[in-house]
């Protein structure tokens, strides 16, 4: 009789651990093969397919598909406007996240810091990034213009220009690659100044107060305690931010279209005119390819500042 | 001569919302150790904080060496503070930790490195100089913090807290220690704790708070022995004091001098008889929890019978207890103060 009356108890906790709930050999099966099927769909694929049209004479016209060996790359190596490019990719990018970084750990300061009207400044700070890039590139292009930019305009009003000159912005190539980086550092200083300010939050305020009572003034304390402290996470900004800048064509595309004379050309917006725009697309996956050794680099370096982190 | 006080300090937060020091007068002299006791929120991290500089007074002064500082940056007021979390730098080795303040100061290299060898070697961690403060266990991270504190000769040392991370067996030797390297070292030391056993064993004088305000200001007995006003009556003490309301005043007496009638003399006593309801039996000592009368108001009180007292008692029943009269404290019931004593009806 006892037997009988608890045969119905434990059934149905048997029942309840066949659930699929609580099977984690399938569950983790299920939560990783969307990720995995979006990877290799979206990034893995299109790899692929770059790294087999590179070696191909695909074209917009001839989609189909001949081996060529490494005719595209003798003929990608020997374009000036590449090489001019990769050089232009790499001015764009140093000086850029030099001046995010920069821009972004004084932003960060400036948002965390405790002010009447707080609110307003951390609006103002966060609406760059906030802004969808194809509208603010245009008000820049706006701001820019070769003969009613407003700049220009204020630049006269303070007699800085004559009254019928202008400064052409984006029509000399060394103020138009000045004004792309403008705009890019102006776009992506906010995400670096808050990245950067979830690591200044992240340092606990006694370590601040310890320092003080140390006898550490402003200075001392920034370059000793803060910013040895944010370091693994401005790291990691920058890397990020690396990766956005040598990856982009945004700006380049609405403001100078890689003009005057390619001056502002980098490797991305080169790979697009050449395989999209010119049709070219075996050339266009050369190009591209040679973004990867040096996004790798990034990745492997954002990788191990992680770890720095975790391991603190 | 005075080498910390404050004068009439007054903080407020939230724009006076929160008054977290009301109006603080108070002086720890030479060598002195002085506790700041209270419970959470009584104001005493902050008075600490603001007699470190971290905060600025809404007004009053704070004085360290006999300048007034109230103005100055925490820098400028050559105090060493050891926080709750200890505050170390996590990037920096043990040994960087500790010339740190050494550093600050302008010391040239071989100078502060002697120096923190000796700080090292004083507190025991000279072994642990090259690890960085992730790699120590919570005893020897409050060394680190000590060694690097006492580096800079201060004039007082602040302590806020420094056992609360440590576990209860670790905190009972760290506290011997704290006492013994005090007094190696003969630093005035303000030290902030709620914990009362803490403030009984480390303090020359205690200081009890609350609300803001100090309660009162005396040596550990004094303090136990002779509480000011009702609060520090019931905050000191574990049981805390009994409390027996009879016309208009309070009757207070320890647990500890609740005892069975016939274990007292006759003489000098006052008999109270007390209907016992629950016996705790801890470390030794019972704790006899039970109602009383006959000497005020229907109040339930705790007794607490040494070891070296064996009368039988159980619950249920109504025994003959005693307080030696000169046991009884008596206090004001509207104020809570201090007040002489009053005839009992007994």
């Amino acid at each position: 009789m006892a037997t009988t009356a608890e045969q119905p108890t434990t059934r149905p906790i048997a029942a309840a651990r066949r659930r699929l709930a609580d099977r984690d050999g399938v569950l983790s099966w299920a939560f990783v093969v969307p990720s995995v099927v979006y990877i290799v769909a979206l990034v893995g694929l299109p790899f692929g397919l770059a790294i087999a049209f590179a070696f191909s004479d695909v074209s917009a016209g001839d989609p189909s598909y001949d081996f060529v060996g490494l005719r595209n790359f003798r003929r990608v190596v020997d374009d000036p406007v590449f090489w001019r490019s990769v050089g232009n990719t790499f001015v764009f990018t140093l000086i850029s996240m030099a001046l995010i970084v920069l821009l972004g750990k004084v932003l960060a300061n400036i948002l965390v810091a405790d002010f009447r009207g707080k609110w307003v400044v951390r609006f103002l700070v966060l609406l760059p990034w906030t802004t969808p890039v194809a509208l603010s590139s245009i008000s820049w292009l706006w701001l820019l213009d070769s003969i009613y930019s407003p700049i220009d305009w204020v630049l006269r009003q303070f007699g800085a220009l004559g009254p019928v000159e202008n400064m052409y912005w984006l029509g000399q190539p060394g103020l138009s690659m000045t004004s792309v980086i403008a705009v890019h550092v102006w776009r992506l200083t906010p995400l670096a100044a808050v990245i950067m300010m979830a690591g200044l939050m992240s340092i606990p305020k006694e370590i601040d107060e310890a320092a003080r009572v140390d006898g550490a003034g402003y200075w001392r304390r920034m370059f000793e305690i803060t910013i040895p402290l944010v370091l693994p996470v401005a790291a990691i900004a920058a890397l990020f931010g690396a990766i956005f800048t040598f990856t982009d064509m945004a700006v380049v595309r609405v403001l100078t279209r890689g003009g005057p004379n390619d001056s502002t050309q980098v490797l991305a917006s080169w790979a697009f005119y050449r395989g999209i725009d010119g049709g070219d697309v075996a050339q266009g996956a050369v190009i591209a390819l040679f973004l990867f050794p040096l996004l790798l680099a990034a990745a492997v370096l954002i990788l191990r500042a992680v770890r720095k982190i975790e391991v603190r | 001569m005075a080498v910390v006080e404050v004068r009439e300090l007054v903080k407020h937060f939230d724009g006076g919302r929160v008054h977290a020091i009301d109006g603080v007068s108070l002086a720890a002299a030479g060598g002195e150790y002085l506790v700041l006791l209270g419970p959470s929120g009584c104001g005493k991290t902050t008075l600490l904080r603001t007699i470190a500089g971290l905060e600025q007074p809404t007004s009053g002064d704070v004085l360290i060496g006999g300048d007034v500082v109230t103005g100055l940056p925490p820098r400028a007021r050559r105090i060493a503070m050891v926080f709750q979390s200890y505050a170390l730098y996590p990037h920096k080795t043990v040994l960087a930790n500790i010339v740190f303040p050494l550093k600050a100061a302008g010391m040239g290299r071989q100078d502060r490195d002697r120096k923190a060898l000796w700080a090292a070697e004083l507190l025991g961690i000279a072994p642990l100089l090259d690890r960085k403060p992730r790699q120590l266990s919570g005893g020897e991270r409050q060394r680190v913090a000590l060694a690097r504190a006492m580096v800079r000769d201060p004039q007082v040392f602040l302590l806020d807290e420094p056992l609360s991370n440590l576990d209860a067996k670790l905190r009972a030797s760290a506290r011997d220690e704290l006492k013994s390297f005090q007094q190696e070292v003969g630093t005035t030391t303000i030290y902030v704790t709620h914990d009362q056993a803490e403030a009984m064993g480390l303090g020359d004088r205690i200081a009890v708070l609350t609300d803001g305000t100090v309660r009162q200001v005396g040596p550990p007995k004094e303090i136990y022995d002779e509480p000011a006003d009702k609060f520090v009556a019931t905050f000191i003490g574990s049981p805390p004091m009994n409390l027996v309301e009879h016309d208009g005043s309070l009757v207070g007496f320890r647990p500890e001098h609740l005892l069975p009638a016939e274990s007292l003399p006759a003489t000098g006593v006052v008999e109270v008889p007390l209907a016992v309801d629950r016996i705790e039996y801890l470390s030794g000592d019972r704790h006899v929890y039970g109602t009383v009368w006959r000497i005020g108001e229907r109040s339930r009180v705790v007794a607490r019978i040494p070891a070296t007292v064996d009368t039988p008692i159980v619950s249920g029943e109504t025994y003959a207890f005693a307080v030696p009269e000169r046991r009884l404290r008596f206090f004001d019931a509207e104020s809570g103060r201090r007040r002489a004593p009053v005839a009992l009806g007994g």
